[in-house]
């Protein structure tokens, strides 16, 4: 058993929050965001998160350490769109390995750092594998409903690459994300099972669907327990859901989860839902106060932010959470009928 | 976590595993979880090339739509999983397959079930597996090619998160006895679960199923064998399924269905019973196990369990009989032998008239009272029907037919049952009727002693003038024994009693008897009216003035019948085939109807239910003014104090209509109901005593729920001031448009129009739907489902059409027009017109999309179709009415007259139809002739009813012009009701009913659209534009105003 998996079942696990909403705060131009080395690179690069780390590798450093010191036992790797198919964008497409990998290293060493300062509470790294920017099971077309712009195996190579960089790079943990199509989920599962056996080593992996709308499905239509099965051919350390919803809305769906899954269940939420402008305003207090539910429910293993949130809301989240016992995962024999 | 168990016992391990839950979970969009409790599951074959030859012909002629509609109905049907299978010579079985299943999970109501991806080709199953994101279930592999493969497939089946099915199949051949199929299973299980460390619970075996009877005598233990090793590997392999294709089984007896279908069901039964849980099976080939004849029965489980050596000669000898009495089943009479119950059953079930008054009579001399007819044998049949129709066995069509049967016995005892209730000496069989037969002889004495030694002074001065038909002709009885009590005073016609509390009903012990006595005859279905000895003595004739006015309000329901239901066509509508749909089949369920028929007035409503003291109120419409009508007469009986349960019903009518702006006006029971097979259970629950209570409580909250929700519905839409919305209208190019001047101009009448052209441009599909029967023609003619039905009801739809079309029956008259026409002010058309040779303009107002765009797409009026009057450009427009009502009516009131319900409303359906089909005809004709724009056009009706055509026709009511209000400009302009008799109700609906009326746009680019909701503003333009009142146009426009 993982040092990860071991302390799951002994406490709540805190998440980091966004990513994105840190780095706003940066206001980095064009020029900040290709540095010297893509200063001529063909496209416009404004936007490519994923390439800070890279070019910006300080700041993105700093943006972890401020989640480890504000609770987080687990942050998020720099990498949601570090595949080939959503770098192709930017033609990053030959990036691909070393910005993962960079990545992870960049994650990895803040959370050395602060495992030796503290030993008590050991931090690590999840390796976010996210959904990319094209699906599988629907078309972009909607006079050609047969039409797939991405097939599996393609999905699957590029799965593959990013994983074997994030591995190499040092993660604790694989975090496939923001699923908003269980087929793309699948071709990432796959890759990374063949991965293993590949490689001969046993990496966790999380998995963090998320539900679009309020009538409770995935954008590719599947309720929270069909999704649930449709996963749950791996062994993973969580499955859960995240963005989209506040954490409000969120509780039903979590509640499926919680009731019928052999795994963790992991939440990390969005700061409320959008404004009218887009932006999310949800305060930390409000959104730790809105967590407690999942805690007196006893819903959850692993908890953090999504969209909006920032380390304000994972310390009042780490706060409140601290006092309540994980949820209690069920082992084969309590499925034993009496 | 991988265990190993050393010195444990691997049985006691296999009951420790037994006992642990691992259900077989599988998922489309939503899951299917299969566990030990769970009933058979069906998994739906048609999508199969290798089982269906329609299946396979759709894919080859790349027909793939059709092939959809084949996995939607099965989905429809009730199939759990769908079985999808391309192995096929001649197809490209891998590209076909993705294809059809990328099709399949782009359509949620079918992808909401899990897929069997089938092939005997892996790269085949690869591919689907690629496609789905549910877990799905491979079918199938096996040892056949070997270990090594046998493990590759599986370990990849597991990656992509599937079950599988396994065959018993290895490197030797295919398990054809017990012992093989076992041993395969056992190998494979093991191999499975420890080598590939597969879930158990997500295999699932085959244990092939061979046909029996064959004449082989290796082949006679082909399905004991099969059930014998289901058996074994339910007990031996824990948490595993078991599957197969049942049909093989009858393999021998292909082309014999009826004992195909016995053998079917026997087979399944007994497999089942076994462990069986997963199933190939046809639905349409699979007899119920109980209604196999029993001869029958006996040759089939011989077969299927190997009884005897001779089991297959006996069968095969028995097959051919069967056979010929399924042939000269058209002819068969055979039921005619049978008892009379089952005579009159049959009858009823089949719909057969023509025996039934021969039956009804032999039952009438039995029986002691000919109300026990009805109440007996024809409600025993009844309850056979409804329990079938309840179960989805019985199809609308059926049900009214049987309806026909049922009405033609009653009609043929009532005057004997009259005859019966004719007042007669207070002997006999009235009193067997209301006296409880166990206390008769006690009570006989009690009534006895009373009535001649024992009346008190009151009781005699109130029977001197009850006696005798004394109050107004209606026939009392003193001291009657109704049930274990004795009444002072009954008049049993209406079944209302009269009590005299004495002194001694003052006591509290005597009241609680007196209330329970009460309620009891009350549930009997009497009523009861009590008076005091002093207001007798005191006052008389008031008292007998109270009973009189008493016995004018007709008897309460409940006693003979289930309850008293009163339906209505609201005010200014004038649609009544579903409301007659609703009536036929709650009469069916023993309910007494009062229907008013259509446009009825609330007043009316309201006055019948007080009379008749109806039980429940059911009211109808179908275009969108009759929603108000509703809310109107929900509030008119609230202000009453009505407490009567409200069913609202008919095509505009929705639960959010009903929940929002109904229910919130009455404070009982308001439901809606979409169709007649509901409309019994809802009824049912509404009247029953124990349970109506809750049962409203429920409803009430359901409601308010639903209320909640849906004002509080998801994301609020964006709307654009009607100012913004004119901006982005549809733009034509103007200058480069070509317009046709119309060939003929002005006003043209068709009189006695020549019926039988419409033939051709009729499309059923709508037909079926008025009978519930769901899918399109012709498809639905061989639909597994309603296949058979619809066919029937087909036939008889094309005899009386023949008959209406032969003898002239309906009338089809026509009025249209094509004017010059500009757009003005942006959303007005303005026509010129002739009146009475004086030249006229007058406006059209068309209402504008208002909903906020994605970029690019505009914000549609009708308008935009025209010319604007600036371009300078002469445009045209079109209006017309066609009707086929004429004659409608009176056709279905023969066929009411002579109890013919079915046929009633075969003529008002098909009488709809024609009209459309003549709205279709003139469309064509004006496009091709009388205005000329498409003079080449030339298109199959199966392209009219798609639309292909250029040019538009839409209808005020319709969702491009959703206010009718522009219906009396189009009688303006046209002179309708002068010129054919069209009129139009307070509501604006037509009528003769079968009537169309709307506009013609020419404009290639006109299309139909949905205006959609509106807001305040354009509803504020709407009535200054149109000079009316704003509050009138905000009640005209109200269900498309955003909330």
């Amino acid at each position: 058993m993982s040092k990860i998996e071991e302390i799951l079942s002994q406490k709540i696990l805190i998440l980091d929050g966004a990513m994105g909403t840190m780095l706003q705060e940066y206001k980095f131009t064009e020029e900040d965001f290709r540095g010297d080395r893509f200063k001529d690179w063909p496209t416009s690069l404004r936007g490519n998160n994923d390439l800070l780390s890279l070019t910006q590798p300080e700041a993105i450093a700093e943006i972890h350490r401020k989640y480890f010191l504000a609770g987080a036992d687990i942050v998020e790797t720099n990498t949601f769109s570090g595949t080939t198919i959503a770098m192709a964008d930017y033609q990053m497409e030959e990036l691909v390995y070393e910005l993962n990998y960079e990545s992870a290293r960049i994650a990895k060493k803040v959370a050395e750092e602060l495992t030796q300062e503290n030993p008590e509470k050991p931090r690590f790294v999840a390796g976010a594998i996210g959904p990319t920017n094209k699906t599988a099971s629907m078309s972009p077309d909607v006079n050609d409903p047969g039409f797939r712009a991405i097939s599996f195996e393609e999905l699957k190579t590029a799965y593959k690459q990013q994983s074997r960089a994030l591995i190499d790079g040092g993660v604790d943990v694989l975090l496939v994300e923001t699923v908003f199509d269980t087929l793309n989920a699948k071709a990432a599962l796959f890759a990374i099972d063949e991965l293993k056996e590949e490689l001969n080593i046993d990496i966790p992996v999380m998995i963090s669907g998320t539900i679009t709308d309020a009538s409770g499905r995935t954008l590719s239509g599947q309720t929270a327990e069909a999704f649930l099965i449709s996963i749950s051919h791996m062994d993973l350390l969580s499955v859960g859901f995240n963005c989209a919803l506040g954490a409000k809305q969120l509780t039903p769906h979590l509640e499926v989860l919680a009731q019928k899954s052999r795994f963790g269940v992991s939440a990390y939420p969005n700061a409320g839902l959008p404004n009218a402008f887009g932006e999310y305003d949800q305060d930390a207090k409000e959104m730790a106060a809105q967590v407690k539910e999942y805690l007196e429910k006893g819903l959850v293993n692993i908890l953090g932010g999504c969209c909006g949130t920032t380390p304000a809301h994972i310390k009042a989240i780490a706060e409140v959470a601290k006092d309540y016992p994980p949820r209690k995962i069920k082992n084969e024999s309590e499925k034993v009928l009496s | 976590m991988g265990k190993t168990i050393i010195a444990e016992d691997a049985s006691l391990e296999n009951k420790r595993k037994k006992k642990e839950l691992r259900p077989l979970k599988l998922s489309g969009l939503e899951p299917l979880i299969i566990t030990p409790e769970s009933n058979f599951v069906n998994v739906g074959e048609r999508t199969n090339v290798a089982g269906s030859k329609k299946f396979l012909r759709l894919i080859n002629e790349g027909k793939f739509e059709e092939a959809l509609a084949i996995a939607r109905e099965q989905v429809d049907g009730g199939a759990q999983i769908i079985d999808v299978n391309m192995d096929d010579g001649l197809i490209e079985g891998k590209e076909v397959m993705v294809k059809f299943l990328n099709l399949i999970v782009a359509e949620p109501d079918i992808a909401r079930v899990p897929i069997m991806i089938d092939s005997s080709k892996w790269e085949i199953i690869e591919a689907g597996l690629q496609v789905v994101q549910g877990k799905c279930v491979v079918n199938s592999i096996s040892l056949k090619e070997g270990e090594e493969e046998f493990i590759a497939q599986a370990k990849k089946v597991k990656r992509y998160g599937a079950a599988v099915i396994v065959m018993a199949f290895d490197e030797v051949g295919q398990a054809d006895n017990f012992q093989r199929r076992i041993e395969i299973a056992q190998r494979s299980y093991d191999i499975l679960t420890k080598q590939v460390k597969f879930p158990p619970e997500d295999i699932i075996f085959d244990l092939n199923i061979f046909p029996v009877a064959t004449g082989m005598e290796e082949h006679r233990r082909n399905s004991i064998d099969f059930i014998d090793a289901v058996r074994w590997v339910k007990e031996n392999l824990p948490h595993c399924s078991l599957s197969g294709g049942v049909s093989n089984v009858s393999f021998s007896f292909r082309g014999n269905n009826p004992v195909r279908e016995a053998m079917h069901s026997v087979f399944l039964y007994h497999a089942i019973k076994a462990g069986m849980n997963i199933g190939i099976v046809n639905p349409a080939l699979l007899d119920v196990y109980d209604n196999i004849p029993k001869d029958l029965l006996d040759h089939v489980e011989d077969v299927i369990l190997d009884r005897r050596d001779d089991a297959t000669e006996r069968l095969l000898t028995f097959a051919e009989h069967v056979v010929g009495t399924e042939r000269e089943n058209k002819v068969d009479l055979s039921w005619r032998e049978k008892p009379l119950q089952d005579r009159i059953t049959h009858a009823l079930v089949k719909g057969i008239d023509a025996y039934i008054l021969e039956d009804i009579e032999i039952a009438r001399q039995e029986a002691a009272q000919p109300i026990e007819v009805i109440e007996g044998h024809l409600m025993t049949g009844m309850n056979v029907v409804g329990d079938l129709f309840g179960s989805g066995k019985m199809f609308l069509p059926q049900v009214v037919k049987s309806a026909r049967v049922m009405k033609k016995a009653v009609a043929y005892l009532l005057p004997y049952i009259e005859e019966a209730k004719a007042p007669q000496p207070p002997k006999g069989e009235q009193y067997w009727k209301t006296a409880d037969p166990m206390l008769y002889g006690l009570m006989k004495d009690l009534a006895k002693k009373l009535r001649y030694n024992n009346p008190t002074h009151t009781e005699t001065i109130l029977w001197n003038c009850l006696s005798n038909k004394q109050l107004e002709g209606f026939k009392f009885r003193r001291q009657h024994i109704i049930g274990g009590y004795i009444a002072d005073f009954v008049c049993l016609k209406e079944r209302l009693i009269v009590e005299i509390d004495g002194l001694v009903h003052e006591l509290p012990e005597n009241k609680m008897k007196d209330e329970e006595r009460t309620k009891w005859l009350k549930e009997h279905g009497f009523r009861v009216v009590r008076f005091t000895n002093d207001q007798v003595l005191s006052n008389l004739e008031n008292v007998l003035q109270e009973i009189a006015q008493e016995l004018q309000k007709a008897p309460p329901s409940g006693a003979g019948g289930a309850g008293k239901i009163l339906l209505a066509t609201v005010k200014g509508d004038v649609h009544d085939i579903g409301k007659n749909i609703v009536s036929v089949v709650l009469a069916c369920n023993n309910y007494e109807i009062i229907d008013l028929g259509v446009m009825v007035p609330p007043e009316k409503i309201i006055e019948t239910a007080k009379k008749e003291n109806v039980d429940v109120i059911g009211l109808s419409g179908l275009i969108t003014p009759s929603l108000d009508e509703m809310v109107f007469l929900a509030k008119e009986m609230q202000q009453q104090d009505f407490s009567v349960p409200l069913l609202i019903g008919g095509a505009t009518t929705s639960k959010a209509h009903t929940a929002v702006k109904i229910d919130t006006q009455y404070k009982s029971a308001v439901v809606h109901v979409n169709d007649a097979s509901r409309a019994v259970t809802v009824v049912g629950n509404l009247l029953k005593e124990n349970t109506r209570r809750k049962y409203m409580d429920d409803l009430k909250e359901e409601y308010e729920v639903f209320r909640e929700n849906f004002l509080k519905r998801g994301k609020v839409k964006d709307y654009l001031s009607i100012e913004d919305a004119r901006e982005n209208k549809f733009k034509i190019d103007w200058k480069n448009t070509n317009i046709t001047k119309p060939n003929k101009a002005g006003i043209h009448v068709m009189e006695d129009f020549d019926i039988r052209k419409l033939e051709e441009f009729i499309d059923w599909t709508p037909f079926f739907r008025s009978w519930e029967l769901h899918g399109k023609y012709p498809a639905i003619l061989t639909d597994e489902v309603v296949g058979e039905q619809a066919t029937i009801l087909f036939k008889d739809a094309q005899l009386q059409l023949k008959k209406i079309l032969d003898e002239k029956l309906l009338t089809a008259k026509a009025v249209y027009g094509i004017f010059p026409a500009n757009t003005v002010d942006d959303d007005d058309i303005e026509i010129q017109y002739e009146d009475h040779s004086e030249e006229k303009k007058l406006r059209f107002r068309t209402l504008r999309q208002q909903t906020k765009k994605y970029k690019g797409k505009p914000n549609f009026a009708l308008s935009d179709f025209i010319a604007p009057k600036e371009t300078g450009i002469q445009d045209y427009i079109g209006c017309f009415c066609v009707t086929t009502g004429f004659g409608t009516q009176e056709m279905a009131d023969q066929f009411e007259k002579d109890l013919d319900d079915y046929n009633s409303i075969m003529v008002k359906a098909l009488s709809d139809r024609l009209a459309e089909a003549f709205a279709e005809y003139l469309h064509k004709q004006v496009r091709i002739d009388e205005w000329g724009y498409a003079p080449d056009e030339n298109l199959s009706n199966e392209e009219l009813i798609k639309e292909t055509y250029k040019g538009i026709r839409p209808a005020p009511g319709y969702p491009a012009c959703p206010d009718h209000l522009e219906k009396p400009s189009i009688w303006e302009v046209l002179k309708v009701e002068e010129t054919i008799g069209v009129k139009l109700t307070d509501s604006l609906a037509m009528w003769p009913a079968s009537s169309v009326s709307g506009y013609y746009f020419a404009n290639p680019e006109a299309r139909y659209f949905g205006v959609g909701k509106i807001t305040e503003d354009q509803v504020k333009d709407f009535a200054e534009r149109k000079e009316i009142p704003l509050e009138t146009a905000t009640k005209w426009l109200s269900p498309n105003i955003a909330d």
